[in-house]
């Protein structure tokens, strides 16, 4: 057997531009710290900045959980995107590379944000659960649904909470109430789930002013930049077509 | 100091947690739910394929039961599990599953009419009669008679989390995330709550309660990078109890290696793929399961099929690569429209990872650490033993549903139904105690942990580092106490963790920084971590046999006179090493017979199962079992799996 000899260019090296600020250090100013790293085949930015924390700087804060694009918790800035760091190959990448925390969140330190306290704020303003038509029985067998339903239902549901798209949004930047992308996307959802008491009227008063939907400008910055690939678009079409339609028959 | 009450103090915001937090919470206690990470993070989020659930709604799954479901667990755990407790799970599963689908999960439904699958390699046309239109599909999986996987495309944990989650919001329940437990507060066989460290700021706090849960998930990181688990999972509620130096970790050398991690990540890609009728194959495009399993082929069980790729690559049949040798999955055959929706967090994983596109590429696949069976040791209730007012849910416990082996897509089930039973339970206990406990306990506890952190302070900032210690661990565990193990190299392992762990004495720390100090966080949980991986290791080297996925090639037969047990860990205060001792399995009404896949060697039972019986609960109590709701036995189905068992269980080949 002859093993496969994979040939390898010299390895690039990399400048990692970080950002640093350690709030329980209020002393210490914001900066921006460098970081030289020799690339690998197949190194994702989780790779990197583990090695640059073990190797360099064991202060150095950032969120990973799953390393594999799926918990959404590593959403940062990478060369002024917001991106998931997890699944961000530095192979797609030039050789200076320039990491900055999620803005709009609150900054925890260094590159972690506190994505979680933000997306509980939103899960309860949308109330981000199904209001039951009756209480569950445990003897009967499960409701019906299409399948076609379903499929569109989890369309809506494959969002990660990643913070990408609230990051990336003009509006989410100058106003805090704003319910961005991910919460208008989370609305649709539960709109469109026969299984949720909710009418067009009710989501009215939570969709329809500038913290809604019509509160955004369109720069869909939120469609470009989501990991997930969610169709934002469409759901933002979805939300305005009912709610067009909900204040026309008179709600 | 900072002194906090609650009634239910919740370790872990997975989806067994969170389970257990809305039974404690709908029962109108005051519950508090600790996470390393917000609850949506958690890894319970990973579960790709599928949750078993025995709704028998699709024509491959006519016929199905809960003693179906109870069958092939109990053969699955190669009859390690506790096989009341898998009677439970297997009846209580099919209402979690719709419970689930009522807070919203969207799960595939039936499609009625022409639907077309593969099954063992050919393309299958099947028509799914109209009066099924719309209920709950299901998918194929790894050691199961039916088809009972209950799914949504190939994002099923996370849909069944965000549901959950959902409900948790909704009851209000109180979440505190980025919060670690460091040790359980607990005088004379009662816990009361934990103490706790802000990953936010670093201070300690304490919270006392009536009841106190750990759901903490697995522990895979003692694998170091081999291993498909969220780098969050290192076992911290294992830890937690083992310090007590009285309740036991059970089955620590049951470690599930899940066939399919992708090379070089180690992440995972679903036992979906090979349900829907993915392939494996050799360097040279064969498919070598179909030898090797001619029954079940690739969906033997994850323990059997790791071990045939492992021997297709000690054979030299494996692709050679940078990062170690490989096997490929094949889901060309599958299309691209299917791999688009039904596997669709495969085809992005593949993309976003190796930049292949699994329509038209083969994908590098390894067996790697998936799973942990073992953990903390509890009863039917969910209670520890040894130890009133501690319980343990999910991953982190040994409820015991799963022996030796877990089936794909019983996990996910676990966490659901046992955060449902146990939750019960929890609230039970809660309401009918009070929190009597004296501050100065949970003082002293706050007081040795504040020495304990002080302690790392105090070390200078040069000598070895904490990561070395860790990766070490890894490699050690991921050589020699892999998928094969025998003793010596067993032997090797231990002595070589040991050598970590005097190690420890002489690790500096780097980072003074306030605030969550990631590298004191990590220097925190590496003796614990170790404690982990040599209780790991000396169980596995104790247990002279082969059951499930303890695979020992000094040992080849399971043996069913000497070991059907099950292996408890305790470390007692200041030991220098773990203490082993051994209980009944449970009580056994499936004699132990032939999986119907994989090796086939076995030593019977010297004993008659109704001797065997007799001595159960006696054994267990004695073992540190603590008396539960109803009694032990109560809830056996004794024999209603006999209806299923026309065709005698024949070995399919020796070995």
């Amino acid at each position: 057997m002859s093993p496969q000899v994979i040939q390898l260019e010299t390895p690039r090296t990399l400048s990692f531009e970080i950002f640093r600020f350690n709030p329980e250090e209020p002393d210490v100013k914001p900066r921006m710290q460098t970081f030289l790293l020799e690339e690998m085949p197949f190194m994702t930015l989780y790779l990197a900045l583990n090695r640059i924390r073990e190797e360099q700087d064991p202060s150095l804060q950032f969120d990973f959980a799953c390393r594999s694009a799926i918990c959404g918790s590593c959403g940062m800035i990478v060369n002024g995107r917001p991106r998931l760091a997890c699944s961000t190959l530095t192979k797609e990448l030039p050789n200076r590379i320039q990491l900055q925390p999620l803005p709009v969140f609150k900054l925890i330190g260094d590159l972690s944000v506190d994505t979680g306290i933000w997306f509980r704020g939103m899960a309860e303003r949308v109330e981000s659960w199904i209001h039951e038509n009756a209480p569950f029985d445990p003897t009967s067998r499960e409701e019906r649904m299409d399948n076609d339903l379903a499929q569109a239902i989890y369309e809506g549901e494959r969002c990660i909470e990643c913070g990408c798209c609230i990051a990336g949004c003009g509006v989410a930047n100058v106003n805090p109430d704003f319910l961005g992308a991910a919460g208008l996307n989370r609305i649709a959802r539960f709109m469109r789930d026969s299984r949720d008491s909710r009418q067009d009227e009710d989501w009215f008063n939570v969709v329809s002013d500038e913290n809604g939907v019509f509160g955004c400008v369109g720069l869909m910055g939120c469609h470009d930049v989501c990991p997930k690939g969610l169709p934002l678009l469409e759901q933002y079409a979805y939300l305005r077509r009912k709610m067009l339609s909900a204040r026309l028959s008179g709600a | 100091m900072q002194i906090q009450t609650t009634d239910t103090l919740i370790i872990g915001g997975g989806l067994a947690g969170e389970r257990c937090a809305i039974e404690a919470a709908i029962a109108g206690h005051d519950v508090t739910l600790l996470s390393l990470v917000p609850p949506r993070r958690s890894h319970s989020c990973a579960a790709q394929g599928g949750m078993q659930a025995a709704l028998g709604n699709c024509v491959k799954a006519e016929g199905d039961d809960p003693s179906w479901h109870f069958l092939d667990t109990v053969r699955g755990s190669d009859w390690g599990a506790d096989q009341e407790v898998a009677t439970i799970f297997a009846e209580e599963a099919p209402i979690a599953v719709r419970e689930l689908a009522h807070w919203g999960v969207p799960w595939t439904r039936v499609r009625p009419g022409k639907n077309t699958y593969f099954i063992k390699g050919k393309k299958v046309e099947i028509d799914e009669p109209e009066e099924k239109a719309g209920l709950i599909m299901h998918r194929d999986f790894g050691g199961t008679a039916k088809w009972r996987a209950c799914y949504a495309s190939a994002g099923t944990g996370h849909a069944v989390l965000y549901a959950v989650d959902g409900e948790v919001v909704r009851l209000g329940v109180k979440v505190l995330d980025r919060m670690e437990a460091v040790s359980l507060i607990h005088e004379a066989g009662r816990c009361w709550g934990a103490v706790v460290r802000c990953l936010r700021t670093g201070r300690l706090s304490t919270w006392l309660s009536k009841a106190t849960v750990i759901a903490t998930g697995g522990h895979g990181r003692i694998y170091g990078r081999y291993t498909t688990n969220a780098t969050i999972n290192e076992g911290s509620g294992a830890v937690l109890a083992l310090d007590t130096g009285i309740v036991p970790l059970g089955n620590m050398e049951a470690v599930q290696f899940h066939p399919t991690g992708l090379v070089p990540s180690g992440i995972l890609v679903t036992e979906g793929c090979r349900g829907d009728g993915g392939y494996l194959l050799d360097r040279e495009g064969k498919r070598f399961m179909l030898e090797a399993e001619p029954e079940k082929q690739e969906l033997a069980s994850r323990d059997v099929v790791s071990r045939h790729m492992m021997d297709q690559i000690k054979r030299g049949r494996g692709v050679e690569s940078p990062s170690g040798a490989h096997l490929w999955l094949d889901l060309r055959h599958l299309g691209e429209k299917h791999l688009r929706t039904k596997l669709r967090e495969v085809w992005d994983i593949c993309r976003d990872f190796n930049g292949i596109n699994p329509a038209m590429d083969l994908i590098p696949v390894r067996p790697i650490q998936h799973y942990s069976m073992g953990g903390v040791r509890v009863n039917k209730d969910g209670e520890a033993y040894g130890m009133r007012g501690l319980f343990a849910v999910g991953e982190a416990a040994c409820w015991d549903l799963h022996g030796f082996n877990r089936l794909g897509g019983n996990s996910l089930a676990e966490t659901v139904v046992a955060g449902r039973i146990v939750g019960r339970r929890v609230a039970e206990f809660t309401a009918a105690t009070s929190l009597a406990v004296d501050t100065k306990i949970a003082t002293a506890f706050l007081v040795d942990a504040e020495k304990r952190l002080q302690s790392w302070l105090d070390r200078p900032s040069t000598g070895a580092n904490v990561y070395q210690i860790r990766d070490a661990m890894g490699e050690i565990m991921n050589r020699k106490v892999g998928v094969f193990r025998n003793g010596s190299e067993l032997e090797q392992a231990l002595m070589e963790l040991e050598t970590e762990r005097e190690k420890i004495a002489r690790v500096g720390l780097r980072c003074r920084a306030p605030g969550s100090n990631p590298e004191l966080a990590a220097a925190l949980r590496i003796e614990g971590m170790l404690k982990l991986a040599l209780i790991t290791t000396r169980a596995a080297l104790e247990r002279t046999e082969s059951r499930g996925a303890h695979c020992r090639t000094d040992h080849p037969t399971r043996d069913d006179a000497r070991w059907l047990n099950r292996t408890l860990a305790r470390w007692p205060q200041d030991a220098k090493s773990p203490v082993l001792s051994y209980e009944p399995v449970g009580l056994i009404d499936l004699p132990p017979g032939d999986r119907g896949y994989g090796q086939s060697l076995q030593r019977p039972m010297e004993q008659s199962i109704e001797t065997y019986n007799t001595d159960v609960p006696a054994a267990m109590r004695r073992h540190g079992a603590l008396p539960t709701s109803e009694a032990m036995g109560t809830r056996m189905r004794w024999g209603a799996w006999r209806s299923h068992e026309k065709r005698p269980i024949q070995p399919e080949r020796n070995e």
